[in-house]
C-alpha cells in the first residue's frame, strides 16, 4: 500500500509540475496574478507530494517491504536501521528521488521565501524551476520508477553494497545533491533574468543567498566524500581524480568562480552577463557530471547497453536545459545593460581574475574527464588520464590561485594602486615569509617545494585571518565588539580564506612526506615506521551485526604513544571489505590495512600521512565561513529588500 | 561580432552534445589492439595434460584460425562456451588459451564441459596472454593464413557477433591465399 | 561487455580485500623497488575504473607490476619498461597520456583557455575603459579632424 501511495504522489507531483511550469510563465508574460499566484501554490504542493512520495519509499525500507523491487535490491533484514533508510538513496532510483525531493524543497523555498522578489520575477524563476521539476519527475516515473513491485516478494532481500554501509553514505549524497540541486535555483534565476531582460541589484542580492545555500552543501559533501574515500577504500589515497569526484569538482569550481562575480554583480553592477552564463553552466556541468558520469559513458559505458532509454533521456534532458538556456543567452545577453567601470586593478579586477583562474580550473577537469570519449571518436586511439596529467596541469593553474587569493578582499572598489595594496598584505607577506625560512632551516633545500606549499599555507591563514584584524586595528575598538560588529559576510570570506590555506597545509604535508611499508607480520612481530615501533599483538575473530570480522591488534609506541589500533577485514554475505585502523593526529595520521594472510602471517601496510586531517578540516572550515555568510542579515532569506545596492561604496572598506 | 561571442557558448556546448550522443552509439568494448596486422607473439604453451601437445603460436599458420582465451574461473566463459562448440561442429578451426590458472583446473573444466578446442595450452603465469595484449577472459584472436593477428574479439562470442562480425571475416580469410 | 564479471572485479578491487603491492613482489634493490613503485602509480590498472597498478588489487595488475619489476631488474631504462607494456596495451595503459597530435588539446587546452579568457577579458575592459570616457561631440569631432589636418600640414 505505502508503494502506491509514492507512486501516486509522484504522479500528482508530476501534474502539478507541469502546473508550476506552465502557470506563472504564461502569468508573467500576460501580467495575471492569478496565474503566478497558482504557480507559488503548486510550487509547494509539489513539494508536499514529492516529500511524501520519499517518505513512503523510505517506509518501505524500514519495513522491509520485499516485494518493492529496489526495497529487495538494495536491503536486507539484517542490515541495521540507520543503512536501511540510507539505502533509500542507496540506488539510482532512490537517488533521483533524492535530486527531485531537493529541486522541490528549492522551489518550494521560493514561492515560500520569494515574496520581496518582484512578482514577474518570483513567478519566472519558479516557472523555470517547474520545468527543469517536469523533467526529472518524467525522467523518474517513465524511466526509473522506485515504486515497482515484485510479485511473488521475495522473503529476503540483497544486501545493499557493504562499501556504502557507512556513517558516510548518510550524509555524503543527500550533501552533494543539495550542492548540485541547489544551483539550479542560480540557473532559474539567470534563465529568468534572461527571460525579462534585466538584471539589477535586487537580482543580484537573491542569487547570491542561492548561490552560497548550494555551496556550502556541496564543499563539505565534496570534503565528506575525501574523508569517506580516505577511510573506507583501505589504501589511504585522499583524492583520486575519477570521473565521479572530478563531476562534483567541476560544478565546485565553477560555483566558486559564480559565489565571487555575483559579489561583483551586487556590490557594483558589472560582469553582468558573465553571471549569467557562470549560472547557466555551473549548472550544466552539475547535471552533465553527475549523470553522464554515473551513467558510465565514461568508465563502463555496459549501463548505457542496458538500459540506452535512461542515457538519451539525460543526454535530452541536459541538451534541451542547457541549450536553450544558452540560446536564449546569446539571444538576449548581448542586450542586458553593462555594468560600472572598474580599472584593472580593483576588486573587481581581482574578481575577474579569480574567474579567469577557476575557469581554466574547470576547463582542466572537464578536458581530463571527458577527452578519453572524444579522442576515441576521432580516431581510434584509447587514452586514459589519470592523477599524472592533473599534477602538470591542474596544479600549474591552482597554485597561482591560491598565491592571489590573499589579495584579493585587500583590494578597493573600482580602483587601487599597487604600493597601497602590497602595504596592506606586508604582515601576511611577512608571516609566510618567516614560515618559508623555518621551513626552509628545517627541511633543507631538498624540501624547498614543500617549504613554499608551507608558506603558501601560511600565507593564506594569515591573509584570511587579517580582514578582520584590520577592522578591529583600524577601528580601536576591543576585539570582542569589533568581531561582532564585523558583518557576518566578512567574517564568513576570512574563514573560508583561511580554511583554503588550512587545505593547502594538509595537502602539502602528505604529498611532500608521506611514507609507507608493506610486510608479512607474525603476532608478537615487531617493525620501525616512521618513527614508531608497531608491533602486532593478535589477530581474531570477532561478529558484527551482518559480517564477520578478522580483527589485528597492533601497539604502537612512539609518536604519540603509546596507543592501540586495531585493522578488521570484513567478510560480509557477498562480500569483503577492509576497515583500515587509523591513528589522527594534528601533525600526522598513522595508517594501517590488514591484507591477506600469507606463510601464517597477515600482510600489514602501513602509511604515515603527515597533516593529512588538516585537508578535511580546511574543507569543513571553508564550509563554515559560507554558513557564517549566509547568516549574514543582508543575506537572510526572506529579509525586506533594501534600497538599491550601493553603486559605489563611499569608505574604500575590505567589505566582503 | 559582439553577437558571435556571446553565441559561442552554444556552439562550443552543441559541439560536447554531439559529442555524448556519439559517445552513447560507440562501442565501448573495442578496445584496440596492438597486434593488428603483426604476427601472433611467439609462445609455446604447456599441454593442459601432461603428455600432451601443447600450444605453439608457429603451429598456427596455414589455415585462419580463431584463438580463445579462456578460464575455468571465468564466468562468462561458461556462457560462450555453447557457442563455441556449435561452431566446433561447424568445422571452424578453435585453438584454447587456458589462461592464469594451474593446468588441472582447465583440463577439468574441459572435461566436464566439453572441448571446443583442436588445441589448447595451458599458460599458467598468464604471460603469453599479457604478450598478446589480453586483459580478460574471454576474448579472441582472429589469425590469418601468415600468422597475422588479424580482429580482436573482446567478451563473448554471441550469436550475433559470430553471424555479423566474425563469420564474414573468417570467410574472407579463408578466401586469401 | 560481459566477461570475466569485471564490474565485479572493479567492485570487488575498490573494496581491497586483498592488497596491492604485496611483499613478495617487492624487489629487494630498495632504489630499484622506488623506480617501480613511481612508475606503477603512472600505470593504468586495465582492468579496473581509474586505479592506477600500485593501487589495484586485481590479478592482472600484480602480474603487471612483476612484469615491470623484471623489466628493471633486467637493465631496462624507465622509458624502456613502459614501452613494453605499451607495446602490449597501447596507450591505455598510461594514465598520463602521451603529447601527440589527438591529445593537443588535452594539453594545451588548460593554458589556452586560461590566456584566451585573460586576453578576451583584457581587450573587453580596456573597450569599455575607452568607452567610458565621455564621448566627443560633433562639434568637438570637427575641431579634433581640423587639428590634425592642421598638424598633417604642418609636418
Amino acid at each position: 500500500m505505502t508503494a502506491e501511495v509514492g507512486q501516486f504522489a509522484l504522479i500528482l507531483a508530476f501534474l502539478l509540475a507541469i502546473t508550476q511550469a506552465a502557470a506563472p510563465l504564461w502569468g508573467a508574460q500576460r501580467g495575471e496574478p492569478v496565474l503566478m499566484a497558482l504557480g507559488r501554490a503548486a510550487a509547494l504542493l509539489q513539494a508536499g507530494f514529492v516529500v511524501l512520495a520519499f517518505v513512503c519509499l523510505a517506509a518501505s525500507y524500514v519495513a522491509c517491504d520485499f516485494s518493492v523491487a529496489l526495497v529487495a535490491e538494495h536491503s536486507n533484514s539484517q542490515q541495521p536501521l540507520a543503512y536501511r533508510i540510507a539505502a533509500t538513496w542507496g540506488s539510482h532510483e532512490g537517488s533521483m528521488l533524492l535530486w527531485v525531493l531537493i529541486l522541490a524543497i528549492y522551489g518550494a523555498g521560493v514561492a515560500w521565501f520569494g515574496s520581496s522578489l518582484r512578482e514577474t520575477l518570483q513567478a519566472r524563476v519558479l516557472g523555470v524551476q517547474g520545468l527543469i521539476g517536469v523533467a526529472f519527475l518524467g525522467f523518474l516515473i517513465f524511466t526509473s520508477n522506485p515504486f515497482l513491485r515484485l510479485s511473488p516478494a521475495p522473503l529476503e532481500g540483497t544486501e545493499l553494497n557493504p562499501l556504502l554501509q557507512d556513517p558516510g553514505l548518510v550524509s555524503h549524497p543527500p550533501l552533494l545533491y543539495l550542492g548540485y540541486v541547489g544551483f539550479s535555483t542560480a540557473f532559474a534565476f539567470a534563465v529568468a533574468a534572461l527571460i525579462e531582460g534585466r538584471v539589477d541589484a535586487a537580482w543580484a542580492r537573491w542569487v547570491r543567498p542561492w548561490v552560497l545555500a548550494a555551496w556550502i552543501p556541496l564543499t563539505a559533501g565534496i570534503t565528506l566524500g575525501s574523508l569517506w574515500a580516505y577511510y573506507e577504500l583501505g589504501w589511504g589515497g585522499w583524492w583520486f581524480w575519477d570521473p565521479v569526484e572530478n563531476a562534483s569538482l567541476m560544478p565546485w569550481l565553477l560555483g566558486t568562480a559564480l559565489l565571487h562575480s555575483a559579489l561583483v554583480l551586487e556590490r557594483r553592477g558589472a560582469l553582468v552577463s558573465w553571471t549569467i552564463l557562470l549560472c547557466i553552466l555551473t549548472f550544466s556541468l552539475s547535471l552533465i557530471g553527475t549523470f553522464l558520469v554515473r551513467s558510465g559513458i565514461l568508465t563502463s559505458v555496459h549501463a548505457f547497453a542496458v538500459d540506452p532509454q535512461r542515457g538519451i533521456y539525460i543526454l535530452g534532458i541536459i541538451a534541451v536545459t542547457t541549450g536553450a538556456a544558452l540560446c536564449l543567452y546569446a539571444w538576449r545577453a548581448p542586450a542586458l545593460r553593462t555594468g560600472a567601470l572598474f580599472a584593472p586593478l580593483s576588486r573587481e579586477g581581482g574578481v575577474t581574475l579569480n574567474n579567469l583562474f577557476l575557469t581554466a580550473l574547470a576547463a582542466t577537469v572537464f578536458l581530463g574527464t571527458f577527452s578519453p570519449v572524444f579522442i576515441e571518436l576521432l580516431g581510434k586511439d584509447k587514452i586514459s588520464v589519470g592523477p599524472p596529467y592533473y599534477a602538470r596541469t591542474f596544479a600549474p593553474l591552482a597554485i597561482p590561485l591560491l598565491a592571489l587569493v590573499v589579495f584579493g578582499p585587500m583590494l578597493n572598489w573600482k580602483r587601487d594602486r599597487v604600493t597601497a595594496v602590497l602595504k596592506r598584505v606586508r604582515i601576511p607577506a611577512g608571516l609566510a615569509a618567516a614560515a618559508l625560512l623555518v621551513a626552509l632551516v628545517t627541511v633543507g633545500w631538498k624540501g624547498a617545494i614543500a617549504a613554499a606549499g608551507l608558506a603558501l599555507a601560511a600565507w593564506l591563514v594569515a591573509g584570511g585571518v587579517a580582514i578582520p584584524a584590520r577592522r578591529w586595528w583600524a577601528g580601536r575598538a576591543d576585539l570582542a565588539r569589533s568581531l561582532r560588529t564585523t558583518p557576518r559576510g566578512i567574517l564568513g570570506l576570512s574563514i573560508s580564506h583561511a580554511g583554503l590555506g588550512l587545505l593547502v597545509l594538509g595537502i602539502t604535508g602528505v604529498t611532500a612526506w608521506h611514507s609507507d611499508k608493506v610486510l608479512t607480520m607474525h603476532p608478537g612481530e615487531q617493525t620501525a615506521f616512521a618513527g614508531r615501533t608497531i608491533t602486532l599483538d593478535s589477530v581474531g575473530l570477532a561478529d558484527g551485526p551482518n559480517y564477520q570480522a578478522r580483527q589485528s591488534r597492533f601497539a604502537i609506541a612512539g609518536r604519540g604513544g603509546p596507543y592501540e589500533l586495531i585493522a578488521e577485514r570484513r567478510a560480509y554475505a557477498t562480500s569483503q571489505t577492509t576497515e583500515a585502523a587509523i591513528h589522527v593526529s594534528p601533525l600526522g595520521n598513522l595508517y594501517i590495512s590488514s591484507g591477506d594472510e600469507q606463510d601464517g602471517g597477515v600482510v600489514v601496510r602501513l602509511w604515515d600521512h603527515p597533516l593529512v586531517v588538516w585537508i578535511w578540516i580546511g574543507g569543513f572550515v571553508m564550509a563554515f565561513g559560507g554558513l557564517v555568510s549566509l547568516s549574514d542579515r543582508r543575506l537572510r532569506l526572506g529579509a525586506p529588500a533594501r534600497a538599491p545596492a550601493r553603486i559605489a561604496d563611499p569608505v574604500p572598506a575590505p567589505a566582503e | 561580432m559582439r553577437r558571435l561571442l556571446f553565441l559561442l557558448p552554444v556552439a562550443v556546448f552543441l559541439a560536447v552534445i554531439a559529442g555524448f550522443m556519439a559517445g552513447l552509439r560507440h562501442d565501448p568494448s573495442v578496445l584496440p589492439s596492438m597486434l593488428i596486422g603483426k604476427p601472433l607473439p611467439t609462445f609455446a604453451l604447456a599441454p593442459m595434460r601432461p603428455g600432451e601437445q601443447g600450444l605453439a603460436s608457429a603451429e598456427l599458420t596455414g589455415e585462419p584460425v580463431m584463438v580463445n582465451v579462456f578460464a575455468s574461473w571465468c564466468a562468462v566463459c561458461k556462457e560462450e562456451h555453447p557457442m563455441l562448440m556449435a561452431l566446433r561442429s561447424q568445422g571452424v578451426k578453435i585453438v584454447g588459451l587456458d589462461w592464469r590458472e594451474d593446468a588441472g583446473a582447465g583440463a577439468r573444466w574441459l572435461e566436464a564441459n566439453g572441448d571446443p578446442y583442436v588445441r589448447a595450452g595451458n599458460d599458467a603465469s598468464g604471460r603469453a596472454g599479457i604478450d598478446m595484449g589480453v586483459s580478460g577472459a574471454p576474448e579472441t584472436f582472429i589469425v590469418d593464413r601468415q600468422g597475422r593477428v588479424r580482429y580482436r574479439q573482446v567478451g563473448e562470442i554471441t550469436p550475433e557477433v559470430w553471424s555479423q562480425t566474425l563469420a564474414p571475416l573468417m570467410a574472407r580469410l579463408r578466401a586469401e591465399s | 561487455m560481459r566477461r570475466l564479471t569485471l564490474a565485479a572485479a572493479a567492485a570487488l578491487a575498490l573494496a581491497a580485500p586483498a592488497f596491492a603491492v604485496t611483499p613478495d613482489e617487492q624487489l629487494r634493490d630498495p632504489k630499484l623497488e622506488a623506480r617501480a613503485r613511481a612508475l606503477s602509480q603512472e600505470l593504468r590498472c586495465l582492468v579496473c575504473q581509474n586505479q592506477s597498478i600500485d593501487d589495484s588489487t586485481a590479478p592482472l595488475a600484480h602480474d603487471l607490476r612483476v612484469i615491470l619489476r623484471e623489466r628493471l631488474a633486467a637493465g631496462d631504462s624507465d622509458r624502456q619498461a613502459v614501452d613494453y607494456l605499451v607495446a602490449r596495451y597501447g596507450d591505455f595503459v598510461l594514465l598520463k597520456p602521451p603529447f601527440q597530435p589527438d591529445t593537443w588539446a588535452l594539453w594545451l587546452g588548460p593554458l589556452a583557455v586560461l590566456l584566451a579568457g585573460g586576453a578576451g577579458a583584457a581587450i573587453y575592459l580596456r573597450a569599455r575603459a575607452r568607452a567610458g570616457e565621455a564621448p566627443l561631440s560633433a562639434a568637438e569631432e570637427a575641431e579634433a579632424a581640423r587639428l590634425m589636418a592642421t598638424q598633417d600640414k604642418l609636418d
